[in-house]
Order: C-alpha cells, then structure tokens, then sequence
C-alpha cells in the first residue's frame, strides 16, 4: 500500500477513535443527567455546535503529529533498514546501514552492520584467493603453452567428448584441410582449434577405439598406458597418434572405475609419411629382390639339371632348355635393374603396427560383435602370453566383418575364438559349427569390401591380411564337425610387461608437477619452511623383534616419496634384508616374512647406502619414528651410514592434534582420518599409509597454527613430553 | 606305370622344364596356365598328380587346392604346391587347404623327381 494513503488511513482511523470515545464519554455523562440537567444543558450545547465541531476537527491536527512521529519510529525505520540489507547484499558490500528509529531498530542496524562487516571481509578474502588461484593456473597454463611449443611433435589434448582443449602451433600445421583438390599451400585451413571436436580430423571410431585400449590398459595397471593407431590427414598425409590419457583427480580411483577416471585424452601426433615411403621402398626392394627372383631362379636351374640329367637328350630339346636359360638370366638382369630405379614409384602403403596382446584383441573384437553383430562370443583355448604385432582397429573391423556375413548369410549364432603359437606366428581362430563354406565364398569375403558393423571401411579383408604380412584360411575339423577360418599373424615381444601399480590408492599422476618450481632449493634444515611445501621420505621397517639393542634387526625397509603435497606413489623404495640372524616364527607371523625370503637378500650395510640416497633432501617422516630411528642410528658405526634428516613422527603429530585422544595407533590414526589400510604390515603398505595420513595431517596441524617445520617439531616435543608425563 | 600329371603354372620357362621331367618319368603330361584352364582341367584329364603353382592368374593355387579337396571325387589327386612364397606361414597355410607336398623355388629337380615318386607310390 502507498505510504500516504496508509498514513491517511492510520491518521482518520486514529481520530474517528478518539471522536468515538470522546462522544462516548459524552453519551455516558448525559445517561446520569436528570431531566431538568439536560433541559438546561440541551440548548446550550446545541449552540455551541459549531465550534465543538472545529474542535473536533482541529484534533486532527496534533494526532498527525503523533502518528507521524510513530511511522518514522516503527514503521520507515525498519523499511529502511531492510532497504540497507538489499543494497549491502546485492549491490555494494561496503554499504552499512544508518541508525534511525527506536532504540531496538537502532541496535538491529547495528547488529546488521556488524555482520556485514564479516562479510565483506570474508568476500575480500575469498577474492584474493581466487585471485591468487587464477594467477596460479594461469602460471601453469604459461608453462605448459611454452613447453608445448617447443615440443618437436604435434600435440593435441581433448576432454572425452573429442573437444579440443589445447594444442600446440604444430599439430595446427600439420592438420590442415586442403581447400582445393590441389592443395595449394597457403589456401588451407586447420582443422585443429580450441573447442573444435577431434573427430573432424581423425575418424571417431578410430579414437574410440583407441580409448578402449585405454581403458584397458589402464586396468591392467600398465605403466605408461598408451595406445597407438595410424590415419591419414584430411591433406593425406600418414600420421602415427600416440594417445595418452588425462586422468582425474578423484582420490578414489581404483583400477575398476578407471573408466570413471579418464577425463580427456592427449594426442602426440607424428607424421610418417617420409618414414614409410622409405620402409616401403626398402621392403618392396626386398620383395623383388627375393620374390621375383624365385621364378627366374627356378626355371634357370630346372632346365640346367634337366640338360645335366639327360645327356642323350636331341639337340632341339638341348637349345630349346638353353634359350630358357639365356632367357631367365636376361630377365633377371633386367629385374635388378628395373628394381634400382622403379621401385620408389610403385608404393604401397604399408602401416605400422603396434604390440598388441591377443588375448586383449581378441576381447576387443568380441565388444565389438556382440554389442555391433549382436552374436554371443566365447572363448575355447586362448594363450594369454601371446603377443602380436597388429593395427589392432583394422584386424578388428575384420574379425568383426567375417562374423557378421557367418551370421547374415549362414544364420550363425555363436562364435568362439582360439589364440595359440605356431612357430613365428600365432594362429586366431574364428570358430563356429554347422556351416561349411564354398572356396568361392570364402574368396568373395575375402575381396569385398568390408561393410561390417555398421560402418564403411575401404578395406577389404584381404588388404587388412597383407597389411599385416597375416595369412587367412578356411578349415575343416572333420572330427568336430567345426569350421574355422584360421588367421596367422607374426607374433612379437611386448614392448613392455604389463606392471603393477603399488597397491594404493593413487591420487592424480605424478609423472609432472609444475609446482615444484616454486620450490627454493630442498633445504629442508630450515625450520621456517612450510610444511605443505616440503619433501618427505615416509619409511618404515620391519625387525626381527622390538629389542634394537637387544640384537634384532631390520628386514625390511619401504618407503614413498611425498612431494608438494602429494603422495608419488610411483616413486618407493622396498627392499626385503638378510638380517643374518633367525627370524623369530612370531616375527614372521607378524610381518608375513618367511626366514626363506631373506635368503639372497642383500645385507644392511648394502642397502642401507641406497636408502640414504633415496631420502636425500628429504624430512624423515615415520609413525613411532624413534623405534625405526634407533634401528637406523644403531646401525651408523657399522655401515658408516648416517641419517641426520629432520624427524617428523605421525604418532606424536597425532597426539599434537588430539591432545584428549588416547588411541594414536596407525590404525586407529588412519579410520579417524578416513585412509584405507591397504597391505598392512608390510613396510611398503604401512609406509605408505603412513604417508596418506601424513598428508592428511598437515591441514588440521595449520589449524592449530602449526604451519612449519620448526613449529610441528616443537609442537611435537611438547606431546612427546607430556606423554612422557602421563 | 604312366600316371596322369598336371602341371599349373603360368611361367612358361618353368613349365618346359617340368614337363620334359614328368614325361621322362613316363607319365602323361597336361599343362594349364591359369587356376581356371587348371580346374577344368582337373575334371576333363582327371590327373592322379598336380604340380601347382600357388600365384597364377584368375584363381590362386590355395584356392584351386581347396575346390579340389572339397569334390570327393578328385580325393585321390595328390597336390603338389611349388612356390617363389617361402614363408613358414605360406607353407602351414599350403598344407592346411590341403596339399600333399610343398616345394620352395627355386628347386632341386632331383629332389621333385623324388616327391612325385613318392606321392604316386612308386
């Protein structure tokens, strides 16, 4: 409502209430007059009518007063008040509100500004941090741009989508599109461009592919999982694609969700072309060379052998063989001339292979033909070990073509597959029953194109069988009543055996970290250095027993690296040790370490040099860290080796953090701060643990004001004596 | 006894040579010179022995190989595959569609006078 009208309607409600009681003062004083009063009364007050009438009106004028003084105090003062709020939350933080009203609106207002005094201090905090945030990643960006321009390759980095999310000048060079047929330079566009899809540019089966094999990898916990295929450019050029994958950040990343964890893939791109014109040469050289000279060869020297077998033979017949042999030596003459100046003209596209387990490719194909095909797969007899060198996406638009005319044209409806050596090669058998082919079909299916599984391929089967310098057959196995179509493909060596991840679990990846260039030298001496920026050693051992003087001794030693923050799960030291005494059955109960395993294993002046150069510049950091402490100082006079490194002890961390706490047992330590216990009792699995809790650690230390170095060691010789105390 | 022999190649230079041999071993001699003129051939002559080469025009050796084994009635022709291919997989991929002996060229013509003997059970 309008603020006059309502001041209107307070101001006439208000004086018709007090018109109302003072003529019902009136009415109540006239009921008690008798009636001689009220004759006399009657006359006298009908006269003054008038002015008893201005008199009521001119009430009027001091309750507006009164009611206008009311509204500023009650009513505009808390408008205002809210108008303040708005302008302070929405428009200008630094507003504050100006005391008015009563003195519980001004207290109110007070109040309000108080609280927005906090705010705004909290928004300028937050500001600077984004700032300070920004400026960090911008610095990366910077870093990351410079060394990527400078990278000889061509490389492209993309989120899962295929959107492009960064590349570098030369990979914008290498893939352009021609404009005209021609392919004048200077008239062509890239295709490479920031949020740009990469499947304009490489087919996107090929890439999904290519992702597969990923994720594959990934789950065999390969390496370095990358997964190589070969395409040509819009502009026809042969390109090798290296594809590496981008992971996520998410702590939980387990081997299973690797899926989950890909959050983007990077191309390096190569361009071949040069390369395998030159191997195609080489190899078709070859081929002539061998090859073609066979037939030469053999006409030449049957007919020899025939002359020197025959002796009585007529003389027609002898220079009927003779002009055979002038013939093929000519022709071969001329084959090795032709071969030096014609074989660079007659290339054929060879593609490069890469290593590829059978065992993977023949479960890539079997994706493939149930999710695309729609027939049901298994497996029969397949070689794990099986190694072969393949263009994994051809073989497997192939294998996915043959199943698909078995099933279109012969109603086939399971398929099983079988992988085993046969000398250089390994034989992939297609199986299935029931269905016994023609020579003329299985030819035909070898030289169609391949129209398999929804998408046009170029190829024919044959062709992806000669890329792969692989034979296919069509067989029988009469007793069986099984048909196969066995293809032979060269085996090779891996590149690399699938490895084994430490069993942790990984936080990012941690093959770069551009933070360590903000790190002033590792001098870790200095107790003013922050905790969050130091590098630590998280160690632990296993003994023989508790008794360090005592006699007993370590047996083993692991260790992981935590650097910036972040624990390098890839960077640990584990070493088994010959304690050169008897493993107690109690000890070996308690660390799983048989007296067996020590064998062969070498001795603590051996490996004790090696673990010290393994924690070089580094805070020592240990749970019970005196216990494993004494083991290493007792060993100095005998090995020589010292360990002067900065001590940072979790149990005693721990005790600093929860002062009431009594439990402060690794175990206990890591439910409290969420760590899973993975491979307990062992001195990799604890060190590790102990390293995740570490970390965990250093946010609720910097709670506690407990920032650096020097400050956590204080603080830790204070919880160490006053658990001395109790 | 004369046996029937045919011989599947398309260098002629070769042919010569190996047919001089077969009819010097007494044997009725047939030459085709593509895997076409080669099958009709099969069923026209009906040869108990064939020298085949693996790359001719129109029809591969393997494939000629496979439609022979394939007709019960030629079950008896024994198949011998000569071939300027000579690797392991070739040879595995020969004996697999069914051929009987597997001859790299170039040669030893002794050593083919031998196989042939031997495949006719003489």
């Amino acid at each position: 409502m309008h603020g006059k009208v309502r001041f209107a309607l307070v101001l006439g409600a208000s004086w018709g209430v007090v018109v109302l009681a003072g003529a019902a003062i009136v009415l109540l004083a006239a009921a008690d007059l008798g009636e001689a009063e009220r004759a006399l009364l009657g006359p006298i007050l009908r006269e003054r009518a008038p002015s008893l009438t201005l008199a009521t009106l001119l009430l009027l004028v001091p309750l507006a007063f009164i009611v206008r003084a009311l509204c500023r105090r009650y009513v505009t003062a808390p408008a205002k008040l809210v108008e303040d709020a708005h302008i302070m939350l929405a428009a200008n933080p630094s507003h504050r509100a100006s005391p008015r009203g009563s003195a519980e609106i001004r207290r109110l207002a007070a109040g309000l500004n108080a609280f927005a005094d906090v705010r705004e201090s909290l928004l300028r905090d937050v500001d600077a941090r984004v700032r300070e945030a920004n400026e960090h990643i911008e610095e990366e960006r910077n870093r990351l741009a410079a060394l990527m321009s400078e990278l000889a390759h061509s490389v492209i980095v993309c989120n899962v989508e295929g959107r492009i999310l960064l590349y570098n000048a030369r990979a914008m060079q290498l893939l352009r599109k021609p404009l005209d047929e021609a392919g004048a330079p200077g008239k062509a566009h890239s295709l490479v461009g920031l949020g740009r899809s990469v499947f304009a540019i490489f087919d996107r089966n090929v890439i999904i592919h290519a992702l597969e094999t990923l994720h594959d990898r990934l789950r065999q916990r390969t390496r370095a999982p990358v997964a190589s295929f070969v395409a040509a450019t819009p502009a026809g050029q042969l390109v090798r694609v290296q594809m590496a994958p981008v992971r996520s950040t998410a702590s939980d990343r387990t081997a299973e969700n690797a899926r989950d964890a890909v959050t983007g893939f990077v191309l390096v791109v190569d361009n071949i072309t040069r390369r395998i014109e030159s191997g195609n040469r080489r190899d078709l050289l070859l081929e002539t060379l061998t090859q073609g000279t066979r037939a030469s060869l053999a006409s030449m020297r049957a007919a020899i052998e025939t002359i020197a077998s025959f002796p009585e033979m007529d003389q027609e017949a002898r220079d009927r063989f003779v002009a055979i042999i002038g013939e093929e030596a000519r022709r071969l003459s001329a084959c090795l001339d032709e071969t030096g100046s014609e074989f660079a003209d007659s290339l054929r596209t060879e593609w490069p292979l890469e290593d590829m387990r059978g065992s993977d490719l023949i479960a890539a194909a079997r994706r493939r033909i149930e999710s695309r095909v729609g027939v049901p797969t298994k497996l029969e007899k397949v070689d794990e070990s099986i190694w072969l060198k393949v263009d994994s996406y051809s073989l497997m638009q192939g294998i996915a073509y043959l199943v698909k005319r078995l099933h279109d044209e012969f109603g086939i409806r399971e398929i099983r597959f079988g992988l085993e050596a046969a000398g250089q090669f390994a034989h992939l058998d297609v199986i299935w029953s029931g269905a016994p082919l023609g020579v003329e079909t299985t030819m035909s299916w070898q030289t169609d194109p391949m129209a398999a599984g929804g998408e046009a391929s170029p190829l024919t089967l044959k062709q992806v069988i000669e890329r792969h310098s692989a034979e296919i057959w069509y067989q029988i196995h009469k007793p069986s009543q099984r048909e196969y179509f066995r293809i032979a493909i060269p085996l090779t060596q891996p590149e690399e055996a699938a490895w084994s991840a430490p069993a942790v679990g990984a936080s990012r990846p941690e093959f770069y970290d551009f933070d360590l260039f903000h790190q002033s030298g590792q001098r870790p001496e200095q107790d003013d250095r922050a905790l969050a920026q130091l590098s630590y050693t998280v160690f632990d051992t296993e003994t023989t027993g508790l008794s360090p003087s005592g006699g007993d001794e370590i047996v083993s030693i692991g260790a992981v690296r935590v650097v910036n923050g972040r624990l390098l799960d890839h960077e640990v030291f584990e070493q088994l040790i010959d304690p050169q005494r008897d493993m107690s059955p109690e000890a070996s109960r308690i660390t799983g370490i048989e007296a067996s395993m020590l064998e062969h294993q070498p001795t603590i002046d051996k490996v004790l040099p090696a673990f010290l150069a393994f924690c070089e510049d580094t805070v020592l950091v240990a749970h019970n860290a005196a216990f494993d402490m004494r083991f290493l100082h007792l060993k100095e006079e005998a090995t020589g080796v010292r360990f002067t490194h900065p001590v940072l002890d979790t149990l005693l961390l721990s005790a600093a953090i929860h002062p009431q706490l009594e439990s402060h047992g690794l175990e206990a330590i890591a439910e409290r701060m969420g760590v899973n216990p993975i491979g307990r009792h062992t001195a990799l699995g604890d060190a590790i643990m102990t390293g995740e809790i570490f970390l965990r650690m250093i946010p609720l230390l910097a709670q506690q004001g407990i920032r650096t170095l020097g400050q956590a060691r204080a603080a830790s010789r204070t919880t160490y004596l006053a658990r001395i105390e109790y | 006894m004369a046996k029937r022999i045919l011989i599947a190649d398309d260098e002629p230079n070769i042919v010569v040579s190996l047919e001089f041999l077969m009819k010097k071993m007494g044997h009725v001699v047939r030459v085709a010179s593509n895997g076409e003129e080669a099958l009709d051939a099969v069923g026209e002559f009906n040869p108990d022995l064939i020298l085949l080469d693996i790359m001719m025009p129109r029809m591969s050796g393997f494939d000629l190989c496979q439609t022979v084994r394939e007709n019960p009635a030629w079950k008896g022709i024994k198949i011998v595959m000569l071939s300027a291919k000579g690797r392991e997989i070739e040879v595995n991929k020969g004996m697999a569609v069914g051929a009987d002996a597997y001859v790299t060229k170039p040669f030893s013509t002794r050593e083919l006078v031998a196989k042939v003997r031997e495949l006719l059970g003489e």
